[in-house]
């Protein structure tokens, strides 16, 4: 649970992204694309999911990327290489179906990129035609572009400014990208309003879409039911049912309500702690 | 002349319910002694057969009169390691009490007269901690080769750790959360069992030698193949019942509805109640409404009720159960100390569905009168909802408390796991052992949602069995 690296991805405009390597030898073994673990900072610290975004066998070590939007990934943000964790638990969640689905897009928003990258890294592997999209506020923002280079066959990047890429949504690339036909699959993550946004586009092309969610969670095992989400009309637990699930039974309205239950807390303990 | 029972001393209301310390302060040596001198010793006495585990009541009850509670402990031992978690939390009034010879025949539940058995329980095991007894330990023995693995912390895989470990095997405890205890740490809050008395009782499996592995999710970190591949010879699984049940009625998702493990997780777990010196934040209404009539329920709605008050909001705490009191599944002292503490009660009531505001929190909740009607598979009689007599609950936070299910982590990835329509763990009746060799099962992951006292007569069962099974290797 030792931090034996970090490395700040991003920090302007209030926004900060920071990756970390942890020792985590057994779930390092474990962890597939698509799976998440659940962490404590401290001993008061509460538990939060992270996406594993890599994890080496060999070294025995995960990769986390976060970032810093309420009070524990803010204190995360604080810890110095060396530091552990307190608690550190996984992996969890379903991993993602790899298998060769032929032309698959991967739609990445934000922190969302990393959670887009193992999995673009695994499909390619399996020999599917990776095209993936990315999206940024700025330019600065923008974290992983030559690991995602690298897992995808062809890459288009989208800046709310126009400061790279192009001045775009990725949902107007995802939209040309399935004009031209023969997409198979859709797999998006990022914020909620990008990943409702790329339900509603692929809806209207009927391909077929995953989505990670980013419910809140407690134990993350099934035992509390705080990220249940409702899909297609029933109700699923995002930490053991997914984290992934079809994009176009997603309640978005109901889980962008619940996503933002304690904000007057997080508002209240972060001003507390002046952070 | 009868002697009256000795009434155990109790915080009073108003003062307790403002915080989480312990409500029931326990018998003193005196009170004990009193208590105990009620036991009429029974020559045939039925008290034992009520107990789970059988514990040798009537003995240890002897013990206590002679001043003996070195040896009342060690009766309690033979069968229960845990006397002073179960003296808080097993509902005697269903158990040993209710087969006391001074319970009227017939009752549901003991009577007022029957025998404190529970607080001489918690008296002496309670003894025991302050005295530091340690039951004898097999140090070198011809189990001593072996190391067993436990997955789970709760009673269960407590009380299997604790009969193995003395028998000198080497027992390696799994947990999924980061700290011991299962639904004793998450589930119970810390005023029904203070967290001191938890903490010791596992620490004397630590001092018995017992390794445990917090953070540790078999069936996603390790699977069972793989732990037999690391050389446990054995494995006990305790994994609860840890799924909450919902209603099943429209807008349950709304914000501010709780499950109750999730309600008591962020309490009781995760210190909610010590928001913002602990960071996991639970909300608190002004209304809050508690659904259902077991333990479970009465927990949430006595933590709700003091979570109010701790934040300065008038108390309006009311437990929604669509029965009647007398069929209500929790412990008789639970139902009075919520009471006590002001915690209301709506009876012959039937959620249907809940009411949102603007930004998707809930607002009221929509409820159906019932009456009681025939009785249902469980014995109990079965409520009937009266047509158009619909009413609304104002509501800010719900918390669902009507049931659990068995955790399917490990049963999801271990198919050769033999499970019955419920996903509950199938095991030999006599044994414990599972339908894998080797693999032994008790607690609520067997045959569903029971007591502490059940589950660890359950893991008693197969920690025998698991000695047997080492035996023949």
């Amino acid at each position: 649970m030792r931090i034996i690296s970090k490395k700040i991805l991003a920090d302007i405009q209030g926004t900060k992204i920071t990756s970390i390597k942890i020792e985590a030898p057994s779930i390092a073994k474990k962890a597939k694309p698509g799976q998440f673990v659940v962490l404590m900072v401290t001993e008061q610290g509460e538990r939060i999911p992270l996406t594993v975004v890599d994890a080496d066998i060999n070294s025995g070590v995960i990769t986390l990327i976060f970032q810093e939007a309420g009070f524990t990934t803010k204190i995360l943000g604080k810890l110095k290489e060396g530091d552990s964790l307190f608690a550190l638990a996984g992996p969890l969640g379903h991993p993602t179906e790899i298998k060769k689905y032929g032309k698959v897009v991967l739609v990445g928003g934000g922190v969302g990129i990393a959670e887009i990258y193992p999995v673009a890294k695994a499909l390619k592997l399996a020999g599917n035609n990776v095209i993936t999209i990315l999206g940024a506020r700025t330019k600065d923002l923008l974290i992983l572009e030559n690991e995602l280079k690298n897992a995808s066959s062809q890459i288009y990047i989208a800046t709310d400014d126009g400061s790279y890429g192009r001045k775009a949504f990725t949902t107007d690339i995802l939209k040309e990208e399935l004009g031209k036909g023969g997409v198979d699959l859709v797999y998006a993550v990022g914020p909620i309003p990008m990943m409702k946004r790329v339900s509603q586009v692929t809806a209207g092309f009927n391909v077929k879409t995953l989505v990670s969610l980013n419910a809140l969670m407690v134990d993350a095992t099934g035992m509390c039911g705080c990220c249940r989400v409702t899909v297609s009309g029933q109700t699923k637990f995002s930490c053991v049912d997914g984290p992934e699930f079809d994009a176009h039974g997603v309640d978005w309205a109901e889980l962008e309500k619940r996503n933002k239950v304690y904000l007057d807390k997080e508002k209240h303990i972060c001003n507390l702690n002046k952070i | 002349m009868k002697k009256e029972p000795v009434k155990v001393k109790e915080k009073e209301a108003a003062l307790r319910s403002k915080n989480f310390d312990e409500v029931v302060l326990g018998y003193t040596e005196q009170e004990a002694l009193f208590e105990a001198s009620r036991c009429i010793q029974c020559k045939n006495p039925a008290c034992s057969s009520g107990c789970p585990v059988g514990i040798d009541i009537k003995k240890f009850i002897f013990h206590i009169t002679q001043k003996d509670y070195k040896s009342a402990y060690f009766t309690i031992k033979e069968k229960n390691d845990f006397p002073s978690i179960c003296g808080r939390v097993c509902p005697a009034e269903y158990q040993c009490r209710k087969a006391c010879v001074f319970t009227k025949k017939g009752s549901p539940f003991a009577s007022d007269n029957a025998i404190n058995i529970h607080f001489l329980e918690r008296f002496v095991g309670d003894y025991g901690i302050k005295n530091k007894l340690e039951a004898p330990l097999e140090k070198e023995g011809k189990f001593s080769k072996f190391k067993v693995a436990v997955v789970g912390s709760g009673p269960a895989g407590l009380c299997c750790a604790g009969e193995l470990a003395r028998r000198g095997i080497k027992v390696y405890m799994f947990e999924s959360l980061h700290d011991l205890g299962g639904v004793l740490r998450y589930g119970i809050p810390p005023f029904r069992l203070p967290r001191n008395i938890l903490n010791f009782e596992i620490d004397y499996l630590k001092n018995l030698g017992v390794e445990s592995t917090p953070n540790f999710i078999v069936g996603k970190t390790k699977t069972l193949d793989e732990l037999f591949f690391e050389g446990y010879s054995s494995i006990f699984l305790g994994l609860g019942a840890g799924v909450p049940s919902f209603l099943g009625i429209n807008n349950e998702n709304l914000c501010n509805i709780y499950s109750a493990n999730e309600f008591l997780t962020r309490v009781n777990l995760m210190s909610g109640f010590k928001f913002p010196e602990y960071h996991t934040p639970v909300n608190i209404g002004k209304h809050i409404l508690i659904i259902g009539g077991g333990n479970t329920a009465m927990d949430a709605a006595r933590a709700a009720l003091r979570l109010q008050k701790m934040n300065n909001i008038a108390p309006s705490t009311t437990i929604i159960y669509r029965r009647t009191k007398v069929e209500m599944p929790a412990r008789r002292l639970e139902i009075e100390h919520a009471k006590q503490e002001g915690v209301d009660f709506q009876f012959l009531i039937q959620p249907k569905e809940f009411i949102s505001d603007e930004a998707g929190f809930v607002k009221k909740l929509v409820c159906i009168k019932c009456q009681l009607g025939e009785p249902d598979s469980s014995g109990r009689k079965r409520p009937v909802p009266i047509q158009g007599s619909d009413f609304e609950i104002d509501c800010d936070v719900a918390v669902i408390a009507v049931g659990l299910k068995a955790n399917q982590i490990l049963i999801n990835v271990t198919p050769q796991l033999k499970v019955d329509k419920y996903s509950d763990v199938v095991v030999d009746a006599g044994t414990m052992e599972t339908s894998i060799n080797g693999v032994f099962a008790g607690g609520d992951i067997v045959g569903g949602e029971g007591t502490v006292i059940e589950a660890m007569g359950m893991a008693k069962r197969a920690s025998k069995s698991i000695i047997e099974y080492l035996g023949t290797m």
